[in-house]
């Protein structure tokens, strides 16, 4: 290895302790009995689970994981359907007023979501409701709110990918006396396959890691997921560091696990002709 | 390109959910902007208000400040992380790193923490007395840091927070816009003798536009909205130092319940969120309004 080599992986070495510094932290307080908590020290002493047990022990916990796993999957795929429909009538014919509406899709990202709270909590509870049934404090009403910028940002990355696979295919498909689902299924989503999957995973983590609409519009166990359980934790208990770290990394472990799996095909899936604006 | 409205066919679903959860919402807004309605106060109906809520906002010091205040630190945040983003993917992509797949790994954990277990774990570090932050610090360098009392500590450590956690980001889809880069353009300006700078400036940064174009917009608008990890980290204090735009919305409708005065406040935050994403489009493309 050359000197300049060297340099530089000692500069990642130091980036890499750098990033992963709060995330050890928060394991090493959560490994902490009380008693231990104000000890300076990186390490971590002894492996200590009592923290994690209380977590998972605690009536609710479990459930809120489950429902943040069912709300972010389903948002997900919705999001890649619909997204993908949308991408591809963008992307393949020339829709009047097309140029307005694909900006305008952009704007619902833009806005901060205050702004969609109040109407949102007035549209859940008082106006889509069916007899007994509400949107508010469904997983369902969260499934579609995050449609909101999710939905923006996967047709913005689609519409790239699909630019990027030549028209030239469709045709010669059509040619073949292929009809447009035809190409849709058979041509199209083939290629946009590894787009397809990057737009998943991270629509699916922006909608795990959501938390001021599921905070606000959630109430009971049945709806509420896991980060309005670690906010919740904070503030009821306040300084209880080691279950809070236990949770902050239950929280995240599911979307570390889903990084791991993925990892390598984030950068070839996004080079996939995305991002091109 | 087909000339044909079927496209709408295919555009149609997303439009409609987009319609209903984002539109109708937002026409709400408008209306309710114009009322004065707290479900706290003595009467909680709807008034008539006109602009009222309008003409208190350009005098409301706690609002221009949060704005400003949330611009500024939009404004730092962007700026560094789209520096130290490209410095980032040009050495992650270095032939002669060795262990690159490793670094990229473990440089794109912090996307996936969820910003609220940001907040949360940055609380961890920072919180005086129990952090280690505080603790090194003062053991190394003398410093007395302290983010419940300094206001400048707090709104750095926030700006370091939202570093640590967006600038991966900004280097994967850098990294994903350069791989993407086609060579020969960059082979000509080498043997036509441009120095790295021309390079850079001439070359390069013109044909990664539409990347940069995408990122920046992603992450001003981010910025911009960025309430949990704040609220995690500081409950936007000490004093008002870190209350950033969307947490102060947040503060007045939810908490407070004062609704007319709240959508009025978010719309005015919106269009100041319109119009600046707006320059920056004109200003990165030299196109006029509109996309694409």
């Amino acid at each position: 290895m050359r000197r300049s080599g060297i340099a530089s992986f000692v500069l990642w070495i130091c980036l890499t302790i750098l990033t992963l510094l709060p995330v050890w932290w928060m394991l090493v307080v959560s490994m902490r009995p009380r008693v231990k908590l104000y000890s300076k020290s990186f390490l971590i002493d002894d492996l200590y689970w009592d923290n994690f047990l209380a977590v998972l022990n605690s009536s609710t916990f479990l459930q809120y994981l489950w429902n943040s796993m069912i709300v972010a999957t389903s948002n997900a795929a919705m999001v890649c359907a619909l997204g993908l429909l949308a991408a591809f009538g963008l992307s393949r014919y020339k829709i009047s007023g097309g140029d307005n509406v694909f900006f305008w899709l952009i704007t619902n990202r833009m806005a901060p979501p205050a702004v969609f709270l109040l109407p949102l909590f007035l549209l859940f509870t008082k106006w889509f409701v069916f007899g007994d049934f509400m949107l508010f404090d469904t997983k369902i009403g969260l499934i579609l709110l995050y449609c909101v910028f999710n939905l923006p940002f996967a047709i913005w990355l689609l519409k790239g990918m699909l630019d990027g696979i030549p028209l030239e295919l469709d045709e010669a498909a059509r040619v073949d006396g292929a009809t447009t689902s035809q190409v849709l299924l058979h041509v199209i989503l083939p290629l946009a396959r590894p787009g397809l999957a990057v737009t998943f995973i991270l629509t699916w983590i922006f909608a795990w890691n959501e938390y001021l609409f599921a905070a606000t519009l959630t109430s009971s166990a049945g709806a509420r997921t896991v980060t309005t359980a670690l906010a919740e934790y904070v503030s009821v208990t306040g300084t209880n560091w080691g279950e809070m770290a236990a949770m902050a990394f239950l929280t995240t472990l599911p979307a570390l696990i889903v990084l791991g799996f993925v990892q390598k095909h984030i950068v070839t899936g996004l080079t996939f002709g995305a991002l091109k604006g | 390109m087909r000339q044909s409205n079927i496209g709408w066919l295919f555009l149609a679903p997303a439009t409609l959910i987009l319609f209903v959860i984002g539109f109708i919402p937002f026409i709400y807004i408008l209306y309710v902007g114009f009322f004065d309605w707290n479900t706290n106060a003595v009467d909680p109906t709807l008034r008539w208000a006109g602009l009222q809520n309008y003409r208190s906002l350009v005098f409301d010091t706690t609002f221009l400040n949060s704005l400003t205040r949330t611009l500024v630190f939009a404004f730092f945040v962007v700026v560094s992380e789209l520096l130290l983003g490209y410095v980032l993917a040009r050495a992650l992509m270095a032939d002669r790193l060795w262990g690159r797949q490793f670094f990229r790994t473990i440089h794109t954990l912090p996307i996936v923490v969820a910003p609220i277990a940001v907040g949360a774990t940055w609380r961890l570090l920072c919180v005086p007395g129990f952090g280690i932050v505080p603790y090194y610090l003062k053991l190394w360098f003398g410093i007395d840091y302290n983010i419940a009392t300094n206001s400048y500590h707090a709104f750095a450590t926030a700006i370091v927070m939202d570093l640590w956690h967006w600038t991966p980001f900004v280097t994967l889809s850098l990294m994903a816009g350069l791989t993407a880069l086609p060579k020969e353009p960059l082979e000509q300006a080498q043997i036509d003798g441009g120095n790295k700078l021309q390079i850079f400036w001439y070359v390069i940064v013109p044909m990664l536009k539409p990347v940069l174009l995408t990122t920046v917009f992603i992450r001003l608008m981010d910025a911009l909205r960025s309430v949990d990890e704040i609220w995690m980290l500081t409950k936007g204090g000490p004093a008002e130092a870190t209350r950033f735009i969307g947490l102060h919305i947040w503060i007045n409708v939810f908490p407070k319940t004062d609704y007319g005065y709240g959508a009025a406040m978010s719309l005015l935050t919106l269009y100041v969120t319109i119009v600046l994403s707006w320059l920056l489009f004109v200003a990165m493309t030299g196109r006029k309004g509109g996309a694409q």
